[in-house]
């Protein structure tokens, strides 16, 4: 949410992850694989917050840890700061990680509970061999995340949750680092401390120039930190547009659905709400269904087409772009859902 | 209201303690009651003792190193001093409940149909047959397609929303007057989620259930409960009918806790307002309020004394100094 320039951090082109199934107890022979990212293309200006949401198991996960190179992609590039991540190997990916960082869901088990806050917090300058006086580093990146200076002789048991994620917060930026990808950063906290980081994460965007990715399940805690968000539905993104716009003007259906499904603190607005209900469930990433992945449960679906063809992410007239080949006519209201009642009974 | 009562709880407390340690009392003085056919909800965070009420009201706590005083009254009996013979009676087939994580709450060995038709045929004297037959009828009531094949097949061959309607399956199985729904989509995506809400909230409402919601999600309980009680470190601090809650909060923790989530219906550049500090900051109640160390709106009072549930207004609140009216309290804070 801060300067934004039009420089281009990270590129991502054609984004692949397919775990192999291996059958056979002499021979393993691979036998399928679990598409769990199948084509992604991404952009991320400097700067700024990339959202990507998502149901568990739609490949969020995987994509953030294949963008650091922590599970290695199948096909296609990943570009950051001009070289491409996917080629890099050895010293030279050692020295690019310097400059992208991860923030993970769990802070319990992220850090080592065996470390004081002193050794985890300056284990990252250790390990790339940096210049720098301990003392000082670690009181500035414990301010800098609103930890008493007396937490650095401390263990990671006796902080609680929210104070654990801001540990965790100032090990991901101690390197300075230009990229940070947090997974799940709030969802582990208890409500009243998630509002806390998400704060703290607005803050250190403005104060250290940090571009982020953020991954999370959580639509109303994306919209809060994001500028653009991705909607991923199994291993592919289906809708991406500048946050606000997505979701005052969402064009995908499982987007729509996604947003009409979200409870509102607020009984007058909930007697309201009419949830757009899928029928189903997500379907297995080993074999997800031809066509658009969404076509099982999608209650615009239009014969034959949606089956077959696979739509592309193409750009719309609001700049919106969608993977959706009724877009268009659903946006002006000339295919219109299947009634509620129908959708029913093809659940059962 | 003057509908019959169906449960009321009164003074509720439960203590655990430990050889060498410090008893810790997890929820003290909480009353509370339902009317047959009235939704409930019970708001907090972790900690805050919503589980342990209804273990507690359930008898399943452990009774080794724990003291529950209080009472329960379910239709003129006490269901926390009743021999545990009586309470299998009601457990199952007049009190159900709903548990968070439907892997661990069902056996992973026996077959879904052996166990919706062990709660049947435990409370109606039915042949297996007709018990297998009303099984499948419970499962495509929740919405199972296909419920015929379902009943042959084991928990972890299920997707987690199956498992959870095969919870909800079993507990509403016997048609009980109350229905206790512990977390019951917290495991679950938000469209999966919507589609058991919407399902839970037809089936109370076509049978006329009461309903317990326990929840730390404020968007749950705005939907689906009549009534509202939050509790805050074991105690209610606040109750009030659902409208009057969530747009006149009038505990400090309360509306904190509404200023605080995210949500989806807000202008995004508005920064959260948090509320400062933890859960675990906090100060016995016997001290004054454990709420103090956290709150934007404490008195000198609030250190001194410790705050009772009193009628407030048109509510119950545990509170020395209240939030005030609308306007007054978006300046305030």
């Amino acid at each position: 949410m801060t300067s934004e320039t039009d420089e281009v951090v990270l590129e991502v082109s054609g984004l692949k992850v397919h775990f192999p199934i291996k059958a056979g107890s002499l021979i393993r022979r691979q036998v399928g694989a679990v598409k769990a990212v199948d084509g992604v293309d991404l952009t991320v200006k400097s700067g700024t917050t990339l959202g990507i949401v998502g149901e568990s198991g739609c490949g969020k996960s995987t994509l953030g840890k294949a963008l650091l190179k922590l599970i290695k992609p199948t096909e296609g590039t990943i570009s950051f700061d001009g070289s491409d991540i996917s080629q890099i190997y050895g010293e030279r990916l050692r020295r690019l990680r310097r400059r992208m960082q991860m923030i993970f869901q769990d802070p319990l088990s992220s850090l080592n509970p065996r470390q004081s806050v002193e050794t985890l917090l300056t284990e990252p300058m250790k390990a790339h061999r940096l210049d720098f006086d301990p003392k000082t580093k670690v009181a500035e990146l414990l301010d800098l995340v609103g930890l008493p200076h007396s937490a650095a002789n401390r263990y990671p048991h006796e902080f609680s949750g929210g104070q654990r994620q801001r540990l965790g917060i100032a090990r991901a930026v101690a390197l300075e680092p230009e990229l940070v990808i947090a997974d799940e950063p709030v969802s582990a906290l208890d409500v009243s401390i998630q509002a806390q980081v998400i704060n703290l994460l607005r803050e250190l965007q403005e104060r250290l120039g940090l571009t982020y990715i953020v991954i999370a399940h959580d639509l109303a805690v994306v919209r809060h930190v994001s500028d653009e968000i991705a909607v991923m539905y199994l291993g592919v993104i289906v809708e991406q547009a500048p946050a606000e716009q997505l979701y005052e003007h969402p064009m995908h259906p499982y987007t729509k659905a996604l947003l009409s499904a979200v409870p509102l603190p607020d009984p007058k607005a909930e007697d309201e709400r009419k949830p757009m209900l899928l029928s189903g469930e997500l379907p297995s990433p080993a074999d997800p269904p031809t066509g658009c992945r969404f076509h099982t449960r999608c209650p615009f679906r239009q014969p034959t087409r949606c089956a077959d063809e696979r739509p592309a992410l193409v750009e719309h007239s609001s700049g919106q772009k969608v993977a959706c080949h009724w877009a268009d006519e659903i946006a002006s209201g000339t295919i219109t859902p299947r009634e509620e009642q129908d959708a029913v009974t093809t659940a059962r | 209201m003057n509908e019959k009562q169906l449960l009321s709880v009164d003074g509720l407390s439960v203590t655990f303690s430990r050889r060498g340690r410090d008893p810790v009392e997890a929820v003290s003085e909480v009353s509370f009651t339902i009317a047959e056919g009235e939704h409930v909800g019970i708001v907090g965070e972790s900690g805050s003792g919503k589980s342990v009420t209804a273990m507690a009201l359930m008898g399943l706590l452990p009774e080794r190193g724990t003291t529950v005083e209080g009472s329960a009254t379910y239709r003129e009996q006490d269901l926390l001093s009743m021999s545990r013979r009586q309470l299998n009676q009601i457990r199952g087939s007049e009190i159900a409940m709903v548990f968070q994580d439907p892997m661990s709450s069902l056996n992973p060995v026996v077959t879904i149909g052996t166990q919706i038709s062990e709660v049947i045929r435990r409370h109606h004297r039915v042949s297996s047959k007709e018990a297998a037959n009303r099984s499948a009828e419970m499962l495509d009531r929740v919405g199972i397609p296909d419920p015929r094949r379902r009943l042959r097949e084991y928990p972890h061959q299920l997707s987690g929303g199956i498992r959870q309607r095969v919870l909800i399956a079993i507990a509403l199985a016997c048609e009980p007057r109350l229905l206790i729904a512990d977390e019951p989509t917290t495991a679950l995506d938000v469209t999966i989620q919507a589609q058991i809400l919407n399902e839970l909230k037809e089936l109370v409402a076509d049978t006329g259930t009461s309903l317990i919601m326990i929840t730390h999600d404020l968007g749950v309980i705005a939907g689906l409960c009549d009534r509202v009680h939050v509790m805050y470190s074991g105690r209610i601090v606040e109750s009030a009918r659902r409208y009057q809650l969530f747009t006149t909060p009038r505990h400090p923790y309360t509306g904190g806790l509404l200023q605080s989530v995210p949500r989806l219906d807000s202008p995004q550049d508005e920064p959260l307002r948090p509320i400062e500090g933890s859960p675990t900051d906090t100060i016995p109640w016997t001290d004054g309020c454990a709420f103090q160390p956290r709150c934007p709106h404490a008195i000198d009072q609030c250190l001194e004394a410790t705050p009772h549930l009193e009628p407030y207004e048109d509510r119950m609140l545990r509170c020395f100094n209240p939030l005030k009216g609308d306007e007054d309290d978006k300046r305030d804070r």
